[in-house]
């Protein structure tokens, strides 16, 4: 008997988008096969990392997960720079957190200027995330889009209930937005449509399909990314055809296990080691899933992530 | 390859005898196509009809069992590349390596770990398996010393590691009575090993350097009368050991190709020397098909992550995993404590314990069995309202904990709190957050 390598028929492809400008800008997306089956097709942009920064000084962060920032954590600007510098990161991601109504509740005028402030001191592409509070997000992320024209950020999230005004702001001054839906593949599909009515080009869409920790549930969005790639490359359906961005530290980092330590219970080991292996193994997880962006928080568990990356695309 | 009802037909007695319970001989064929019906209804079927009938309807990917008794473990059987199409059947096997070249004291210590390290979580015991013994000695003594060792000491499954049929055989004189995976067959010593695996019927691995050749060794193996066979590509390479396992799946599953229709051995452990990196290279096999992940040593900081990622690839999307229903302390709560209830999806359960725990006040959680439905299906499919809560907060004896007489219900269902404080007479209901991130702020403002 012959061994004779079975292919998957593919009928489609994941958009390919550029993000932020300049000598940094990024590409992303362009899969002709599932992730990492480059037997059967071409990922033309591996998957990127996108380092994380919070607008203000993290209060319940695990101890593992501070130390690489220490001194910068209150100076959003400094951090994103060291991200850098130190970490090679080729992305930000700035946590707008001290926007959350339940929490600092900081206006907006006052959390625009610091994306302003971030913007321009550095020169690899900007995601800015908000809340998921549709009221605070669509004040603050419409007055962000506003005053940081030209600077091509990434939005979001932009979900249904927030999507026209987010959505009106970032078309007007060309920065591309975060899709953002519920674990769930129908739902992805149609804010991509309205998103699409809206007048957004495709090339300025990303879709977050909400993400987890290995541990809390992981398999759900892992399931749904399989299905929204299935989807895309297999049944032609272009309005789930876009890259997939997953915002997986801050999800990792709040669980219970990152923050035991080893005295506490010694069957968990070394604290350090496994809040970075669960960071780095759900990376892992939502990669084979298809994530063309991954929001990580520590450099040891970007490192690995991005070893791994070039291991299974290494020729 | 499977039959169709056709050619099923053609294997019956076509007699249409009815004693089957079907009309005709071809109905019986299609339900039996279909997997609606068992060949031994029929009567009259012939032995040699049975002997085709059943090749072809093996699993495209063969069970395996390493082990005897309750800590036996079954791999293969998977009939999916995708968990949502399915499930996946099988989770992997984690094995620790150990070595007749090790200090006694590092053996004692792994097998230790080996023993200790092991997690209870949603009412289940998440634990390693298995435990390979590798010869590196090249001394037939000196490993079946070790394999006794590990024998006397754990209760695990047993891999016996050595491209040597003699050392193996010395493995297998020491615990083939507990079904070891013998590794492994090779081209070079197949004749030999696959004697072993008969003698003693035990489940060998087959090594070698490609695909192809790996199949037709598969195919010796089973002319030689093996049959539980587990797979080894030979890949050390990460992006050529990740391949090859999405090959060999496809391949049994679409292309029904039976060489390859069998579980994979992998070995994160031969890949890298940096603890780390293997750990993430296990939980890419965990998702990615891996049958056996041998790992160079256990730590708890890998190995907890890697058994609740396993625990998550292989949940049945159709049957969300469940806590059970009781009173859940977090902190060390008091008379004076605030109690909230939920519904018992573990998902569920995990968070807003997880959420309570960060708000840092003491609480009692009460987790009301809804059969595995978070708060708002729950609740619209009348599991999680009035009728069912206000029995369950009488009879789970949260009463005598607490002084006060306050419970907190989620946001989602608020609709409920009429109902409730109709039927808890004496009680108090306050509607908490919708989303459980804001349980810490709205705790913070808790007074008995």
């Amino acid at each position: 008997m012959e061994l004779e390598i079975p292919k998957t028929l593919y009928s489609g492809k994941i958009k390919e988008i550029k993000l932020g400008k300049g000598d940094k800008a990024v590409t992303i997306g362009g899969e002709s096969a599932y992730p990492f089956y480059l037997f059967e097709g071409e990922m033309p942009n591996l998957p990127k990392i996108a380092m994380e920064v919070w607008d203000c000084a993290p209060e319940e962060w695990a101890e593992a997960a501070l130390e690489p920032f220490d001194g910068v954590t209150d100076d959003p600007v400094a951090w994103a720079k060291k991200c850098i510098k130190d970490y090679g990161a080729e992305m930000i991601a700035l946590q707008l957190i001290s926007t959350d109504p339940n929490g600092l509740n900081r206006a907006a005028d006052e959390a625009a200027e610091v994306v302003k402030r971030v913007a321009e001191a550095i020169d690899v592409p900007l995601i800015v995330w908000g809340t998921a509070n549709h009221d605070k997000d669509t004040e603050v992320l419409k007055k962000v889009c506003e005053n940081c024209q030209e600077k091509k950020l990434i939005i979001g999230p932009v979900e249904e209930g927030d999507h026209k005004k987010i959505g009106a702001a970032a078309l007007a001054y060309h920065h591309t937005v975060i899709s953002s839906t519920p674990i769930d593949i129908n739902l992805a599909k149609q804010l991509n449509i309205l998103l699409g009515n809206l007048g957004i080009p495709d090339e300025l869409i990303v879709m977050d399909p909400t993400v987890s920790s290995i541990g809390y549930g992981i398999e759900y969005c892992y399931s749904v990314m399989e299905r929204d790639r299935m989807a895309a490359l297999t049944q032609q359906d272009e309005k789930l055809q876009f890259p997939i961005i997953c915002n997986l530290a801050k999800e990792v980092w709040k669980t219970k296990e990152v923050h035991i330590l080893m005295e506490e219970d010694p069957k968990l080991g070394d604290a350090k080691k496994r809040g970075i292996l669960m960071e780095a193994m759900t990376a892992m997880v939502l990669l084979l899933g298809g994530a063309d962006i991954l929001i990580m928080r520590h450099p040891k568990a970007i490192e690995l992530a991005r070893e791994m990356i070039t291991e299974l695309t290494a020729s | 390859m499977p039959l169709t009802g056709i050619e099923i037909f053609k294997l019956l007695p076509k007699t249409n005898c009815k004693e089957c319970g079907e009309p005709t001989c071809l109905a019986f064929a299609m339900k039996l196509a279909a997997g609606k019906a068992e060949l031994n209804a029929c009567p009259y079927v012939s032995e040699e009809a049975k002997v085709k009938l059943a090749e072809a309807s093996a699993p495209p990917i063969l069970p395996v069992t390493i082990g005897v008794g309750d800590r036996a473990l079954k791999i293969g059987s998977e009939t999916v590349m995708f968990r949502h199409e399915k499930r996946f059947e099988n989770p992997p096997g984690f094995a620790i390596l150990i070595t007749d070249t090790m200090e006694e004291a590092e053996v004692n210590a792994r097998l230790e770990r080996f023993s200790q390290l092991q997690y209870k979580r949603v009412g289940l015991t998440l634990r390693p398996e298995l435990v390979a013994a590798k010869d590196e000695s090249g001394d037939a003594s000196k490993f079946e010393a070790l394999v006794n060792k590990v024998k006397q000491n754990s209760s695990s499954g047993i891999i016996l590691m050595s491209s040597n049929p003699d050392i193996l055989a010395a493995g297998l004189k020491a615990c083939a009575d507990w079904k070891p995976l013998i590794y492994a067959a090779t081209e070079d010593n197949m004749a030999r090993v696959v004697d072993l695996a008969k003698e003693h019927s035990c489940p060998v691995a087959a090594k070698a350097s490609s695909l192809e050749k790996l199949a037709q060794l598969t195919a010796k193996l089973t002319e030689a009368g093996a049959k539980d066979i587990i797979l080894d590509s030979g890949a050390r390479t990460v992006r050529r050991a990740f391949e090859e396992q999405l090959i060999i799946r496809n391949a049994a599953l679409n292309k029904k190709f039976r060489p390859l229709g069998f579980p994979t051995i992998v070995f994160p452990c031969e890949m890298t020397g940096d603890p780390m990196k293997e750990a993430v290279i296990a939980s890419m096999f965990v998702a990615k098909y891996g049958g056996i992940i041998v790992l160079s040593d256990f730590q708890g900081e890998s190995l907890f992550p890697l058994l609740v990622e396993r625990m998550n690839i292989y949940t049945d999307p159709q049957r969300p995993l469940a806590t059970t229903e009781g009173i859940y302390e977090i902190g060390s709560p008091d008379e004076k404590s605030p109690v909230l209830i939920t519904t018992n999806f573990s998902l569920t359960y995990f968070i807003v314990s997880g959420e309570i725990e960060t708000s840092k006040v003491h609480s009692y959680l009460l987790v009301k069995d809804t059969e595995g439905l978070s708060v708002m299906t729950a609740w619209a499919a009348g599991k999680f309202v009035s009728d069912t809560i206000a029995p369950f907060v009488k009879k789970c004896g949260i009463g005598d904990k607490v002084k006060h007489r306050k419970l907190i219900i989620p946001g989602y269902a608020a609709a409920e709190s009429g109902g409730l404080e109709e039927e808890l007479s004496g009680w108090e209901i306050l509607i908490g957050p919708r989303n459980a991130a804001h349980i810490p702020a709205y705790l913070k403002t808790w007074k008995p």
